[in-house]
């Protein structure tokens, strides 16, 4: 390859194409499924049930400080897969490349993908790269989709909180999206937040180990933890109380929120998860959250009720009540 | 980062000991106005009203910028984003608010360059890396706003940068104190001050409309425990009918504000009349570029024709934003008018009543 630049060239099926899949793709992402180069992925299940889940991710900047859209990619669906109750197993990446991209750049992405994949335990066992021209894209965008074995004992959906369950956080809110923004053009934060993303399918694994009768689990990804608990309340058509004094958030993120007039609770993360836990297994479960790498500032931050169903409300530090709607639209810096 | 020092503020046995005395000393009803938008979102956020005896009634007035900003003010910044070679630099609550028939956001995506900026310093990087272009600042805000704006257009000058301009859209809040207790009708019996701009302008920028009108006012901080004690001192005074222009965020707030910043602001601008949304003309309320700086003046330096302004029909923002209605008695309210949709103003910007009601309000 005598570029340093991706070229439409790469995109086009042809010699190219191949040497970028054979030279960055394939030792990156190595596996038997893969590297027989067919036109689909051929592997082996368990038979019972399947999660299979997607998303694309666009995001500005692709490098942030603790990732890039490479891990975020694999993460994103290696979690959404594991909130299914399900043990993600193989993944797709369908990468859209804007024309003159940085092939040193691709390469950390893919190196990133590959490492992330490793963590989680998944293969990435098929994939496409295309090519756009110049200012199709914004330099890259990346799909990945996956599939994950159920086991036969696990039912947890968004349908299914019930009066009584715990809520259970795994760590601190907000850290993925203020990490975002102090990066975006403009805004010169000197700051040590990092992106939060992370897989959370083995805290999963241990979590269903400890109660197999975990209700609900969701990542509060866009939209932040306001808006998931509010989905979760409209699916189960429960109430949810928190408690703004149990809310986990660094201290430094509390304060770049507090600059910017964003709050925690609707900014977005990437490596967390909230559950909805029987009251009588949520310590059990809590401490098994806590012994995970990624779950040490895990906490309890309230409850399922019966009262005012299908909404979320919060009891303010001072001791007040409020109601916590779904994110609508996005969070804009404000004026004064 | 870390904002240690609020902690105290937000102290939850402060603030109930002084919601008890709120409770104690409230005998007969009240209505109070928080003057600002920030007061407006801190009062939901932190669930003051569920802490507040019956007696209270809080209501919120005029003090959220974009929410006062008129509707050919804004058709202004579209009109101008319109314009060849220009960028629109603009802080990010202006973009959702419709104009007569656009709003910024809708320009951005038919590929008007518009950006979001944190700082007017931003907007003036802007300047400096593209000097082909003219980059426009919507100059949206109160005496808070104001002086940061003047600072920029004095730095302006001194750089040379003539392809900075701002459109002014600032405005005053003591001649809006005025004209709201000039409005036939209006019923308030105290006024909770703005934080921000009595940093600025100081106590004494009150004293002609409190001495014209006796009516209670007390400047306060944002935070819960800022704004407890300002309602309690509001309470003591209609209780015992003392009224007095009193100040509850002396950390911040002194008698005479910031005296550079006020200088700043004269320097750069010249009081002029204005229209406020919903309100209507207000004398001296306003502040417009002076002639000497007409060079950063893009309304006098820029080419553009406004289309007819109409207010949206059944908007009742005019109502809300001088207390004579709460968002849920306006007809469009969840209906036609929500944060995804706005109708008005005060549904789109953060510290809009309507968007705190729709955000926070159980109703």
């Amino acid at each position: 390859m005598n570029t340093d630049k991706i070229l439409l060239d790469h995109g086009s099926g042809g010699k190219m194409s191949h040497e970028l899949i054979t030279r960055i793709l394939l030792p990156n992402f190595d596996n038997p499924a893969l590297s027989l180069l067919d036109d689909g992925a051929v592997f082996d299940i368990n038979t019972g049930k399947l999660a299979f889940s997607t998303d694309s991710y666009v995001i500005d900047p692709i490098f942030f400080p603790g990732g890039c859209i490479g891990d975020l990619a694999v993460n994103g669906t290696v979690n959404d897969i594991a909130m299914c109750g399900a043990i993600p197993l193989y993944l797709s990446a369908g990468m859209i490349i804007e024309e003159g991209f940085s092939i040193k750049d691709l390469e950390k992405i893919v190196h990133a993908m590959a490492k992330a994949a490793k963590e989680a335990g998944v293969d990435i066992v098929t994939g496409d790269t295309k090519v756009v021209p110049k200012g199709s894209v914004d330099k890259i965008f990346i799909n990945t989709a996956g599939v994950g074995s159920l086991p036969d004992n696990v039912n947890v959906s968004g349908h299914r909180a019930m009066p009584g369950d715990k809520i259970l956080i795994s760590g601190t809110i907000a850290d993925h999206g203020m990490a975002i923004l102090t990066q975006r053009e403009g805004l010169s934060f000197d700051s040590e937040i990092k992106t939060d993303s992370a897989p959370l399918n083995h805290m999963v694994k241990k979590m269903l180990k400890t109660c197999p009768d975990i209700h609900v689990l969701r990542d509060p990804t866009r939209g932040g933890v306001a808006t998931t608990l509010n989905e979760i309340a409209g699916q189960s058509k429960t109430g949810i109380r928190i408690y703004e004094d149990k809310l986990p958030v660094r201290p430094d993120v509390a304060g770049v929120c507090e600059l910017l007039g964003f709050d925690p609770l609707y900014v977005a993360n990437e490596g967390k998860l909230l559950a909805a836990i029987p009251s009588d297994a949520a310590d059990m479960v809590l401490d098994t959250v806590k012994n995970d790498i990624y779950g040490k500032d895990a906490c309890i931050i309230g409850e399922v009720t019966t009262d005012h169903p299908g909404k979320v409300f919060l009891q303010t530090r001072i001791g007040g009540t409020r109601i916590v709607d779904m994110l609508t639209g996005e969070q804009l810096p404000r004026i004064c | 980062m870390a904002i240690k020092h609020l902690d105290e503020y937000r102290d939850p046995k402060i603030a109930k000991q002084i919601a008890g005395q709120i409770c104690k000393k409230s005998k007969n009803k009240v209505r109070i106005m928080e003057v600002c938008g920030t007061h407006t979102m801190s009062i939901f956020r932190n669930g003051i009203r569920s802490l507040l005896p019956d007696t209270i009634d809080l209501l919120s007035g005029p003090g959220c910028p974009v929410c006062v900003t008129a509707q050919e003010e804004i058709d202004t910044f579209i009109e101008v984003s319109r314009l060849e070679n220009v960028i629109i630099a603009s802080f990010g609550d202006l973009l959702k608010v419709p104009g007569a028939e656009s709003s910024l956001m809708a320009e951005r995506a038919d590929g008007k360059d518009i950006r979001i900026v944190y700082s007017t310093f931003d907007a003036l990087d802007l300047a400096r890396k593209h000097p082909d272009k003219k980059i426009v600042f919507p100059g949206v805000g109160f005496e808070t706003t104001a002086p940061v704006v003047a600072a920029t257009i004095l730095k302006a000058r001194q750089e040379n940068l003539d392809n900075f301009m701002v459109i002014s859209a600032h405005k005053r809040v003591p001649p809006a104190l005025d004209a709201l207790m000039n409005i036939d009708g209006i019923n308030i019996d105290g006024f909770l001050l703005p934080g921000h701009v009595s940093v600025i302008i100081g106590m004494n920028a009150y004293g002609p409309v409190f001495n014209k009108f006796k009516i209670p006012c007390v400047a306060a901080g944002f935070e819960p425990g800022d704004i407890l004690y300002g309602i309690l001192m509001l309470i003591e005074q209609i209780e015992e009918n003392r009224p007095k222009l009193e100040n509850a965020y002396p950390r911040a707030v002194t008698a005479d504000g910031n005296p550079q910043a006020v200088k700043i602001m004269e320097q750069v601008f010249d009081i002029t009349e204005a229209n406020w949304r919903g309100i209507g003309q207000i004398h001296a309320s306003g502040l417009a570029i002076k002639e000497e700086f007409a060079a950063f003046d893009a309304r006098k330096r820029l080419d553009f024709t406004l289309p007819d302004s109409k207010e949206p029909k059944g908007c009742a923002c005019g109502e809300i934003l001088t207390g004579m209605k709460i968002p849920p008695e306006c007809g469009l309210y969840k209906k036609r008018c929500t944060p995804v949709n706005p109708v008005g103003p005060c549904m789109v910007s953060s510290e809009g009543t309507c968007a705190a009601y729709y955000r926070y309000w159980d109703g």
